[in-house]
C-alpha cells in the first residue's frame, strides 16, 4: 500500500501507481457499471458507460489513471441519466430480444440494464437489419446482439494470439467482421474454447449446445446482482496477476 | 363453397353490426353481423383482427431458441408452445426418446399449464355467464360479480389457478415465459423440497377440481334443454390419443372421428400431419381454415380441445376423471358430443384429470434424479405436437446445414376451432337474433358460443405474404366504388 488515495463520491479510495480509477474503485469495492472493460482484457473506454465526473469534467474511468487528491463523482444524478441514455441506445441500435435471447440472466448488458434503473428506452428502436453467421460447427455469431465493445477482438489478438475478429465500416454501419475471405466464421480458425468466445458479454458470441441449460434462478445474475459479480472478477484477477 | 350466412350476396345494402372486441377470451377478435331491413341475419362472421407473424420471424434463428421464443406466443398458455416446439427441437436434435426424468418433467409442466388455464377459462372467464345467464346484466357478467355473490366458488377457482402457476414455477422456474425444455430434455430435475412444497397443496387441490367438474356438471344439468341445443352441431373430432387408447395430453398419435362417431383414422403418425389435414384461408380472418384432408374443405372442418378429446379417447387414466368423462358421455345419450357448451364440463374433468396425474408424478421418484439430456444425430425436419388446453397443437420446422430455421407452421389449437366457433356464431344468429331487435344481452349469446371453445386468438395468426386479402372503397352513401384483391398466391387483381 502506498497510501495515495482519491475520492470516490467523497470516500478515500487507495490506489497504486498505473491503477486505472476503474481498477482501484472495484479493489475498493466500488462498482461502476461498464461494458467495454474487463479486467485482464487491457484499456478500450469506448461504452463511456463508466464514465464519471473527474474535477468537474467527465471521463471515461476504464482508461483514466488514478492520481493523488483527484475527486471522482459517480453517483450523481446527471452521470446516472447518462449511463441510462448510453445502455438506452444500444438496446435501440441493435436488436436486442432479451425474452428469447440464450444469453438472458448470464448477459451483461441486461444486467446493467438492471443495474442503472433502465426501464423502457426513451429513443426510438432502429431495428436494424443484422444478420447471424451460423457456419461454424461450434459457434454462432449474432450480429443483432453485438454492441460493438472489442471484447472479442482483444480476446482473439492479445489472448488467442489469432485475430479472428475486427470491427469494420464506420458510424452507423460499423459491425463485428471475422477474418476470413468468405467473411463467414467458419472459415475461420476461432475453436469453441477461445477467450474470443467467452468474453462476450451479451448474446453476440455464443457456443452450440450451451443454450437455455442453466434453468431460471441459477444463472449468474439471478444469483447475485452485476456489482458482486464484477467486484469478485477483478478480485481474481488481481489475485492472478500477483501469481 | 361458403356455408350458409358466411357471405351475404348483396352486403352494400344491409346493416352492420359488430361485437367488437369479443371479451373474456384471450387476443383480439370481433364478430360481424349483417342485417336487412327486417333485422334478418344475412351474414355472420368470427374475425381475428391482430397478427401475429412468429411463422416468419423465426426463419433464421437457431432451433434451439424455438421452446423460449415461441412460448412468447401467448401469456395465458405459453407453456403449450414451450413443450410442442420443444418437442419438435427434440426430432431435429435427434433425440428419439427422452430420459425418464425429462419426459416425466415435462408432463408435469404440462400438467400444471391445464390445470391452470382450464381454472382460468372456467372461473374467471365463462363462469358468469354459466352462473348468472347468458343476457344477465353486463355489470354482473365478470369475475368480480362471482367473487362477490359466490365467494367460495371465486375463491377456489383463484387457488386452483394459483396452484397449477406454482407448478410451472416450480419446474420452469417461472410463472410465465419460463425456461424448462432443451433439445432433447429438460435443465433440471425437481428437488425433494420442491417436490415437498407442490404435495402440500395437491390433495386439496384434487379434492377442488371435483368439486369444480360438480358445478360444470350441475350447470349443464340445469339448463339441459338449452344447453344440448345452444350452438350444438356435428362434427368431426381430432385429438392425440395414446398407443392404448387413453386420453394423453403429451404425446400419442392422432384420432380423428367423424360427425357420425366412427373412426376416420387412428394412431396415425403426427411427424407426417400433413397428410391428414389441410388449410384454406379467406380473405376476411388473419386464422386459417384447417380441414381433414380426405373430406375436403366444405365437409372436412373439425373440432379439437377438451370435448373433442373426451370423445375421441377410450378412457382417461385417472380414475376419478374417468368417472366423470363416462357420465359426460352417456348425459342424455350422448347429446353432449354436439353440445357446444358441454365444453365447459369436460374442461373441468380435464382439469380433474390434471390435478390427478401432477399428484401421481409427485410420488414417481424420477422426478429427483436421473440423467436430463439425450442426444442424437441431427435432422433437417421436426414436428412436435401434443394437446394444449385448447387443443391440439402442431409445431413444425426445418433447418439449413447451420442449424438456422428456415420454414416454420404453425397449427394452433383455436384455429382448429376457426370454422366451429363461425360455425357457432351463426347457429346463434340465426337461432337467437334473426328478426328481433338486437340487446346486449342477445349479442352476449354469440360470446358465450366462442368462449365456450376458449379461443386464443393471438395464438392464431401467424402466416405472412400469403394471407389474402380485400380492400373495399365505398362512397359516403357506402354504395361500393371499387375493390382490390390479393390471392392466396400474392397476386393483386381488381375486383
Amino acid at each position: 500500500m502506498s497510501g495515495r488515495t482519491f475520492t470516490l463520491d467523497g470516500q478515500p479510495v487507495p490506489f497504486t501507481e498505473g491503477e486505472t480509477v476503474m481498477e482501484a474503485a472495484l479493489a475498493a469495492g466500488v462498482y461502476i457499471p461498464h461494458l467495454c472493460y474487463r479486467p485482464g482484457y487491457g484499456h478500450h473506454g469506448s461504452c463511456k458507460v463508466c464514465t464519471v465526473a473527474i474535477d468537474g469534467h467527465n471521463a471515461a474511468s476504464c482508461t483514466t489513471r488514478a492520481r493523488e487528491g483527484m475527486a471522482v463523482e459517480t453517483a450523481t444524478p446527471e452521470l446516472a441519466d447518462m449511463r441510462r441514455a448510453l445502455v438506452e441506445m444500444l438496446f435501440v441500435e441493435g436488436n436486442h430480444t432479451c425474452p428469447a435471447c440464450e444469453k438472458s440472466g448470464e448477459c451483461e448488458l441486461q444486467a446493467v440494464a438492471y443495474h442503472i434503473g433502465m426501464a423502457a428506452p426513451r429513443f426510438d428502436f432502429f431495428f436494424p437489419a443484422r444478420d447471424l453467421d451460423a457456419s461454424h460447427p461450434d459457434v454462432i455469431l449474432d450480429r443483432n446482439r453485438c454492441i460493438l465493445c472489442e471484447l472479442c477482438v482483444r480476446a482473439s489478438r492479445d489472448v488467442d494470439g489469432k485475430n479472428v475478429f475486427a470491427i469494420g465500416g464506420r458510424g452507423i454501419r460499423a459491425r463485428l467482421i471475422v477474418n476470413a475471405a468468405s467473411g463467414r466464421l467458419g472459415d475461420t480458425d476461432l475453436a469453441k474454447d477461445d477467450a474470443a468466445v467467452r468474453v462476450c458479454p451479451v448474446g453476440a458470441i455464443l457456443r452450440k449446445g450451451d443454450a437455455y441449460t442453466k434453468p431460471v434462478g441459477q444463472r449468474t445474475f439471478d444469483l447475485r446482482p452485476i456489482a458482486a459479480v464484477a467486484i469478485e472478477e477483478a478480485r481474481r484477477e488481481r489475485e492472478r496477476r500477483r501469481g | 363453397m361458403a356455408a350458409p350466412l358466411e357471405t351475404a350476396s348483396d352486403p352494400e345494402r344491409l346493416r352492420r353490426v359488430a361485437i367488437e372486441p369479443v371479451t373474456r377470451v384471450e387476443g383480439h377478435g370481433k364478430v360481424t353481423l349483417l342485417l336487412d331491413e327486417a333485422n334478418r341475419v344475412r351474414q355472420a362472421r368470427f374475425h381475428i383482427v391482430e397478427f401475429r407473424g412468429f411463422e416468419k420471424f423465426v426463419q433464421g434463428r437457431p432451433y434451439w431458441e424455438v421452446p423460449v421464443m415461441v412460448q412468447r406466443l401467448c401469456g395465458i398458455c405459453p407453456v403449450s408452445h414451450h413443450l410442442a416446439g420443444g418437442k419438435a427441437v427434440d426430432m431435429l436434435a435427434g433425440a428419439t426418446a427422452l430420459t425418464p426424468t425429462a419426459e416425466k418433467m415435462r408432463r408435469l409442466l404440462h400438467f400444471g399449464q391445464i390445470l391452470q388455464s382450464h381454472a382460468l377459462h372456467f372461473f374467471h372467464l365463462s363462469s358468469p355467464d354459466l352462473l348468472f345467464g347468458f343476457d344477465a346484466p353486463v355489470e354482473r357478467r365478470s369475475v368480480f360479480a362471482v367473487a362477490a355473490e359466490f365467494p367460495d366458488i371465486a375463491k377456489k377457482g383463484i387457488l386452483l389457478r394459483k396452484y397449477g402457476q406454482e407448478v410451472i414455477r416450480v419446474t420452469a422456474g417461472k410463472r410465465v415465459h419460463g425456461s424448462l425444455v432443451v433439445p432433447g430434455g429438460v435443465n433440471k430435475r425437481l428437488s425433494p423440497q420442491e417436490r415437498d412444497y407442490l404435495l402440500a397443496d395437491i390433495d386439496r387441490t384434487v379434492e377442488w377440481s371435483a368439486e369444480a367438474v360438480a358445478i360444470a356438471r350441475r350447470l349443464y344439468e340445469e339448463g339441459r334443454a338449452r344447453h344440448n341445443g345452444f350452438a350444438a352441431f356435428p362434427s368431426p373430432l381430432l385429438s392425440l390419443v395414446r398407443d392404448d387408447g387413453a386420453l394423453d395430453l403429451y404425446h400419442g398419435g392422432l384420432r380423428a372421428r367423424g360427425a357420425d362417431g366412427a373412426t376416420l383414422f387412428d394412431h396415425e403418425d403426427y411427424a407426417t400431419y400433413w397428410e391428414l389435414l389441410h388449410e384454406v384461408v379467406k380473405p376476411w380472418s388473419y386464422m386459417k381454415f384447417p380441414f381433414l384432408r380426405a373430406l375436403g374443405p366444405d365437409a372436412g372442418w373439425y373440432r379439437v380441445g377438451p370435448l373433442a378429446r373426451l370423445w375421441n379417447c377410450d378412457f382417461v387414466p385417472t380414475p376419478r376423471a374417468e368417472a366423470e368423462r363416462r357420465a359426460l358421455l352417456d348425459f342424455e345419450g350422448g347429446a353432449t358430443r354436439a353440445a357446444t357448451l358441454a365444453y365447459h364440463w369436460a374442461r373441468m374433468i380435464e382439469m380433474l384429470h390434471a390435478a390427478e396425474g401432477i399428484r401421481a408424478l409427485l410420488a414417481d421418484p424420477d422426478l429427483l434424479q436421473g440423467e436430463l439430456v439425450v442426444k442424437g444425430e441431427r435432422r433437417y425436419r421436426g414436428v412436435g405436437v401434443i394437446e394444449a388446453p385448447r387443443g391440439t397443437l402442431i409445431h413444425h420446422y426445418r433447418i439449413n446445414e447451420d442449424d438456422q430455421i428456415v420454414r416454420c407452421n404453425l397449427i394452433v389449437s383455436t384455429t382448429h376451432n376457426n370454422e366451429a366457433m363461425n360455425e357457432a356464431v351463426r347457429r346463434v344468429a340465426e337461432r337467437y337474433l334473426d328478426g328481433r331487435e338486437l340487446t346486449e344481452g342477445l349479442l352476449n349469446h354469440i360470446e358465450v358460443a366462442i368462449r365456450a371453445y376458449d379461443p386464443c386468438l393471438s395464438c392464431a395468426t401467424h402466416a405472412l405474404g400469403q394471407m389474402p386479402l380485400a380492400v373495399e372503397l365505398r362512397d359516403a352513401t357506402g354504395a361500393a366504388v371499387d375493390r382490390l384483391t390479393r390471392d392466396a398466391d400474392g397476386g393483386v387483381r381488381r375486383g
